[in-house]
């Protein structure tokens, strides 16, 4: 397997600049001979599709969604970094380069974050002419706040829905170049499987969700920009219909997957009420900004939150990394929530949560100033639990959020197959161990934007690939298997919902590959795992046909690969024996329960190879080089 | 708690529909509604019966995936609350709860309670936009837009596109999602070079589509999960008058 990141060559500042010179261009009038398909609407997918319409090239784009505008791009709340420095404290592209290295535990790759840092402004000046209402100062001028993980303000927000602003400023885009005819855009497809001809992506089989019919899409290039997998621990904070499928399907037709074990627990989050519950809510991490996170220092505390005196309660995060504070990063946060729960000092009913209050700020700065800052978080806080933050602390817990593991790329962006490319969230590229609060927006615009646009006219123009169409025999057969699949979750009549399997799977997963890991329970969890499939495929139930709209089947169809998809997670946490940013392995930490990584042993990124269900994956390394970052013990304190 | 549910269901577009009767029992009010209808549908799962289909996804209250009619209102009754964000707690034992989907004739049921609101996209293809194409544009702080200019317009984006404008108003007019988006550009200065051909467009093609005028019942801001105001079809309409004499 070759794993060449075709990192170019020079300084780490003009490697980029270097890279777009060298790389070979299509000329306008050919552009329109080219194709190109991307699957997935969400700020990586709409924003490449809509970009690379403008540019000429032919693009259909997939959403499995009624419409591209509800990808889960959408539910982003807090932010977008950019390295403005507008506020005048610091900021650099350098700097937001270094964070983002610092930030992932030094398990990224330098040449690409560089330039993830480089077009961030980019990215913000296009959202602007965009139309995007981003906050803004009396003067008119556009208005930052801080995030976890910075000692800068470098975060661009749009109220508590910068998501939402900034995938409408995509979609908006898209649905331009598709009223002009230059993008092809079906919504309620569901991509089910990828088709290589001679070694090259050429296409994808898809099923229409409304009418079940099975069919191809043929082009010169493919794109999967199909978001995360943190759905496999069933209850996260994804959409419920977000699912690794596409990015699977790669792997099994021999795309690398890269370091599916590194995914992110966000600390801020509702905890978790009861079993009937379907996914959890994340607050932003925003309110850290002004919200104090604190346990009280008693055991089995029975007090009510606000009859705990202040010298009874242990602000736990200001306590153990005071340059920080309550903006640590995530990885760190949620380990410091989990330990203190550990600790028989939780709160709430379940003993599973921690305050977050945000009584200081508001005898500081008022309530109407909080409520301008947080207003609409503070009401979904409250329309979920029934309690008022305004007069009880806020109840948070970690929960499943976002997987910084995905398809291998090098820097075009390109997987180990020619031809298939993977943006934002699906490819592994930029966060390394950890990502930092507001980066996930930046890199699904980055990547949509601004580099596969140009990485993407580099390949047509030196793939020179012969052109197909779907009446080609590999599409055939890739049709045919399709559709038996599909056939074999139809039959499936046993005495379960997928839904019960599903949560099952959840659960193994957060208990044996979730915030902290150990070598047993790793192992425990590569036996568990195979028996829980071999339940589905005995004992599942699926009904309905498969002509007709079945979400049933949908859902069967996407837990089948996360029980595939599970064990290649262990197998990666199993073989990681150190603990670097949201991979911490228990046995792993120094003596007061830091992370210890291992940089002689582990530098390097895990990228593994399909052998066949239930077989061992094969490893394959790429060593990851620093010549501009120096490797230190991460701290925060 | 226990309930009472009677929920339209339709196999697909071609068939007829009714209204069929289901109860459910085990409720507990920390559940959101539509985990209730998890839990219906996982009972009828086991007794081989199809689950009913419903639209949702990101159940957050932002996608604006979900759309259901409770007991004759668009994401019941819960004021700016999605129906995703409603929770049982506002419901009682023994309630009977009536739900069907979003009706309008721009929004034909695909199946069950989920319809196809496609139409919502073709407005936003003849207009929903600012042409600006990728790169060449001017840095973020070169056009300095006021502070209440631009939380007017963050009022009218925070749209979710859902549709429960459409189907609480008799006339199933879609003027609300115009006016939003419509808005939003116009109180931006970016918006400005394209106002007039923006709103004639998006305007024309919701017609097209089949939806019905405003009479002003303002419905639509009543259940309007995102509280956007009728202020919006005000400024729509006078943008609309203004570009209809003079392009």
């Amino acid at each position: 397997m070759n794993l060449d990141p075709k990192i170019p060559s020079g300084p780490l500042a003009e490697k980029w600049d270097n890279h777009r010179f060298e790389m070979k261009l299509v000329n306008p009038a050919n552009k329109r001979k080219y194709s190109a398909i991307v699957v997935g609407t969400g700020l990586a997918g709409a924003s490449a599709a809509a970009t690379m319409a403008e540019l000429g090239y032919q693009v259909t784009a997939l959403c499995y969604n009624d419409s591209a505008r509800r990808a889960h791009s959408i539910a982003a709340q807090g932010g977008i970094n950019a390295a403005k420095n507008y506020p005048n404290d610091g900021d650099s592209v350098y700097r937001l380069f270094y964070d983002t290295v610092k930030g992932g535990d030094y398990r990224s790759r330098e040449a690409n974050v560089y330039r993830l840092a480089q077009v961030s402004n980019n990215i913000i000046d296009q959202c602007v002419a965009q139309g995007v209402p981003f906050a803004r100062e009396y003067g008119g001028y556009l208005d930052n706040r801080s995030f976890g993980g910075a000692q800068v303000s470098r975060t661009f927000y749009a109220r508590g829905q910068t998501g939402q602003q900034l995938l409408l400023g995509a979609y908006s885009a898209l649905m331009r170049q598709v009223g002009l005819g230059t993008v092809d855009l079906h919504t309620r497809h569901e991509m089910m499987d990828i088709v290589l001809i001679d070694g090259h992506a050429r296409g994808v089989v898809v099923r229409d969700m409304v009418t079940g019919e099975v069919q191809s899409f043929a082009a010169d290039a493919v794109i999967l920009a199909t978001g995360g997998y943190s759905n496999v621990f069933f209850l996260s904070t994804n959409a419920i219909a977000c699912n690794v499928t596409a990015a699977y399907r790669a792997y099994k037709k021999g795309a690398a997957f890269a370091n599916p074990c590194y995914t992110q627990i966000h600390p801020t989050c509702i905890p978790v009420s009861g079993d009937h519950q379907s996914k959890l809510t994340l607050m932003s991490e925003s309110l850290r900004n002004d919200g104090r996170i604190w346990v009280p220092k008693a055991k089995d505390e029975k007090r009510a939150p606000n009859d705990i005196p202040e010298d009874e309660r242990d602000y736990y995060l200001e306590r153990k990394y005071p340059s920080f504070g309550n903006l640590s990063p995530r990885d760190i946060s949620s380990r410091s929530a989990k330990e203190a729960c550990d600790d028989g000092r939780g709160v709430g009913p379940t003993g599973y949560g921690v305050y977050l209050d945000f009584k200081d700020a508001i005898n500081r700065l008022g309530k109407s100033t909080i409520e301008a800052r947080y207003g609409n978080l503070f009401q979904m806080y409250e329309r979920i639990t029934g309690e008022d933050p305004y007069q009880v602390p806020m109840r948070i817990y970690p929960a499943a959020h976002y997987t910084m593991g995905g398809l291998w790329v090098d820097y075009n962006l390109q997987s180990t197959i020619p031809g298939l490319h993977v943006l934002g969230e699906a490819n592994f590229s930029d966060h390394g161990a950890n990502r930092l609060g507001a980066s996930a927006l930046m890199q699904g615009l980055a990547d949509g934007y601004f580099v596969i646009p140009y990485t993407i006219g580099n390949y047509f123009a030196t793939a020179k690939t012969e052109k197909v169409t779907t009446e080609h025999p590999e599409f055939k057969r890739a049709e045919e298997e399709v559709r038996g699949r599909i056939d074999s979750l139809l039959a499936l009549d046993g005495s379960r919902t997928v839904v019960s399997i599903h949560r099952e799977l959840g659960k193994i997963m957060w208990d044996y590959c979730g915030m902290a890991r150990n070598e047993q329970g790793l192992k425990k969890a590569l036996e568990l795992i195979p028996e829980l499939r071999q339940e589905f495929w005995e004992n599942a139930k699926v009904v309905g046909d498969g002509e007709n709209l079945n979400s049933a089947l949908e859902r069967a169809g996407r837990v089948a690969d996360f029980l595939e998809f599970a064990e290649l997670m262990c197998h990666d946490a199993l073989n990681r024996n150190e603990s670097c940013g949201g991979h911490f392995r228990e046995e792993y930490q120094t003596e007061d329960g830091e992370a210890k990584r291992n940089d002689e042993d582990y530098t390097y990124v895990a990228a593994w190879e399909y052998k066949g269900v239930g077989n061992e994956p094969v490893l394959h390394r790429e060593p990851l080089e620093f010549e501009n970052v120096q490797l230190q013990t991460r701290s925060y304190k | 708690m226990k309930l009472k549910l009677h929920i339209w269901r339709q196999k697909n577009a071609r068939d007829k529909g009714k209204m069929v009767t289901y109860e459910v029992d085990g409720i507990i009010s920390d559940m959101s509604f539509l985990e209730m209808l998890d839990v219906l549908n996982e009972k009828l799962i086991l007794n081989s019966e199809e689950p009913v289909a419903f639209d949702h996804d990101c159940r957050e209250g932002i996608c604006g995936a979900c759309s259901l009619t409770i007991n004759g209102i668009p994401h019941g009754p819960e004021k700016e609350t999605t129906i995703c964000q409603l929770h049982m707690r506002h419901f009682k034992d023994g309630d009977e709860i009536y739900i069907e989907p979003f009706r309008a004739r721009a929004f034909p049921v695909i199946r069950d309670l989920v319809t196809d609101r496609s139409a919502f996209d073709r407005i936003m293809q003849a207009g929903g936009f600012v042409s600006a194409r990728t790169g060449g544009v001017p840095d973020a702080n070169a056009i300095p837009i006021s502070k209440k200019e631009a939380d007017l317009a963050m009022d009218n984006a925070a749209c979710i596109g859902c549709g429960a404008c459409v189907a609480s108003c008799k006339n199933a007019s879609a003027m609300l999602f115009v006016a939003a988006k419509v808005s939003q550009y116009a109180h931006l200065p970016q918006g400005q070079p394209e106002r007039k051909r923006r709103v004639l467009n998006m305007v024309a093609q919701m017609d097209k589509e089949g939806f019905g005028g405003c009479t002003n019942q303002y419905e639509c801001e009543a259940v309007c999960p995102k509280g956007i105001s009728v202020a919006s079809i005000a400024l729509m309409n006078r943008d609309f008058f203004k570009a209809s004499v003079t392009e």
